[in-house]
């Protein structure tokens, strides 16, 4: 690993990025219509005030994993990938400049849509509002992280696009939003330990109820960050120098 | 340049190359050597294997069996990442960045360091003629300016040793033509390029060639030698006069048209 080639393809990623406005536009509009309509649907209940925080955790999670199984099958079919495993790039540098652009990109949403929904939806967190930014960075790059692998099981778009309900909807179901995970059935709820947006969903609950529960979404966040670490990993090992 | 092995070594030698496909034998069991310093062209059919052996030279074909030695070293090994350039066939560049940042970035992997990068960029632009299209964007460009950028991206840095898979498909003659005297003045400054084409007339402009054919070399000659051994001063009639011994010898023909 190379902090310059990681930086360079950091840059990269996020000069594609900026020659595709409209997508920077939808990356921080769509989270922000959809909590307003989350606010709206709640008018006058305390609903969106338990849920307005882990929702806002749960956008850059699907956004980004779809952002970057789609950027990585790319790569893959463009033949992009070949020739950068062709010359002296490291699997860590091409997954590592990724996590760093989309969790820029995913900084720059948590701070908008967080801002949107405290300032004008006024969305009220008895912790430290600050701490909603550094969660939703944190899952940011953990749906870049799952998202590196729908590339490697997925032959076209079609298929990749397939990956989200697969990889995403169980977790949201399962990540305490609905239910909580300590009224789900006893197996569904050892299933949802096993998942890491259960993690960030709790640090988001702790943030939005518990003025003092700072040592606890530092918890959460390790937990996050080790499966950050451990598909990144992962996903390294889908990257194949020589292929078929 | 690099000497780290014997002088006269070939630039790539490669024994008893075989290569499997899903169920498909692509490359039964070749043999060749490219020399230092020449621009050996390899042809043959859409199909015969030449995008295969080249994947297997630069290191990213899985390959069942057989040694090659790039520059000294067996292919694919992290050592060579930076001294080997590498044009895929399909053009393989981001569409979304100008040319100017495909190069910039390319030259950042291959270890162009910061203050030496614009000037990099502007030499490369230079060569595959793209001076003018610098800040345009790839996905605005047509095909032969496409093509152009991804031949681009595998000069950085000057490798030494080029593998190209169809570097002037699409172009007008007038710009193949230009490649053409621009891969022998890179063989003239002592870097060794392997590039194929289906296009025989191109074989002229070659030091050596490889003909290829299902998975087999038919010939490994200079133009010249060729010429000689089939009793032709065509490329194409050379061509057919040796698939017709091939299969003299091996048998019973094919059967198959073959289209060069």
């Amino acid at each position: 690993m190379s902090a310059r080639l990681t930086l360079a393809t950091a840059a990269r990623v996020l000069r594609q990025i900026r020659h595709d406005p409209r997508t920077l536009g939808l990356l921080v509009v769509v989270p922000c219509v959809l909590v307003g309509l989350l606010a709206w649907i709640y008018r006058e209940t305390p609903v969106f005030d338990l849920i307005g925080a882990p929702l806002i955790g749960v956008f850059p999670f699907v956004v980004m994993f779809l952002i970057t199984s789609i950027a990585t099958l790319r790569e893959r079919r463009t033949g992009t990938l070949e020739r950068l495993l062709a010359m002296p790039l490291g699997k860590g540098d091409l997954l590592a400049g990724y996590a760093l652009a989309f969790g820029l990109l995913a900084a720059v949403q948590a701070v908008v849509v967080t801002a949107f929904s405290l300032l004008v939806l006024g969305l009220d967190v008895a912790g430290d509002a600050w701490l909603l930014l550094v969660v939703a960075v944190a899952v940011a790059v953990l749906g870049t992280a799952l998202g590196l692998f729908p590339s490697a099981f997925a032959a076209t778009e079609f298929q990749a696009v397939q990956f989200l309900p697969a990889f995403v909807l169980p977790q949201f179901l399962l990540c305490g939003l609905l239910v909580a995970r300590d009224r789900l059935p006893d197996v569904l709820h050892w299933i949802s330990d096993l998942l890491p947006l259960s993690y960030a969903v709790d640090a988001m609950r702790t943030i939005t109820s518990d003025p003092h529960g700072g040592a606890d979404v530092a918890r959460d966040m390790v937990v996050v960050l080790a499966f950050v670490i451990a598909l990144l990993a992962a996903g390294a090992a889908t990257l194949r120098r020589r292929t078929d | 340049m690099m000497k780290s092995e014997p002088a006269g070594e070939p630039a790539v030698r490669v024994e008893g190359l075989h290569v499997v496909r899903g169920a498909r034998v692509v490359i039964p069991d070749l043999s060749l050597a490219v020399p230092r310093g020449q621009v050996v062209g390899l042809l043959g059919p859409s199909g015969c294997g030449k995008s295969t052996l080249m994947r297997s030279v630069v290191g990213v074909q899985k390959v069942a069996g057989g040694t090659i030695t790039v520059l000294g070293r067996p292919a694919g090994d992290r050592r060579l990442r930076d001294r080997v350039g590498y044009l895929t066939q399909a053009p393989s560049v981001y569409d979304d960045l100008t040319v100017a940042e495909n190069l910039a970035y390319f030259a950042t992997v291959v270890g162009v360091a910061r203050s030496g990068r614009d000037a990099e960029v502007a030499r490369i632009l230079a060569l595959v003629s793209l001076t003018d299209h610098a800040d345009a964007r790839v996905d605005r460009l047509s095909g032969g300016q496409l093509s152009r950028v991804s031949l681009g991206a595998a000069l950085v840095g000057t490798p030494e040793l080029l593998v190209l898979d169809e570097p002037t498909v699409g172009l007008d003659p007038v710009l193949r033509r230009d490649l053409w005297t621009l891969f022998r003045r890179f063989a003239g400054e002592g870097i060794t390029l392997l590039v194929s084409s289906h296009v025989m007339d191109e074989a002229a402009r070659c030091h050596r060639l490889l003909l290829m054919r299902e998975g087999r070399l038919l010939a490994d000659d200079t133009l010249e030698g060729i010429f000689a051994a089939t009793g032709t001063a065509d490329v194409e009639q050379a061509f057919l006069t040796l698939v017709d011994r091939a299969s003299a010898s091996t048998g019973p023909s094919t059967g198959k048209q073959v289209q060069v």
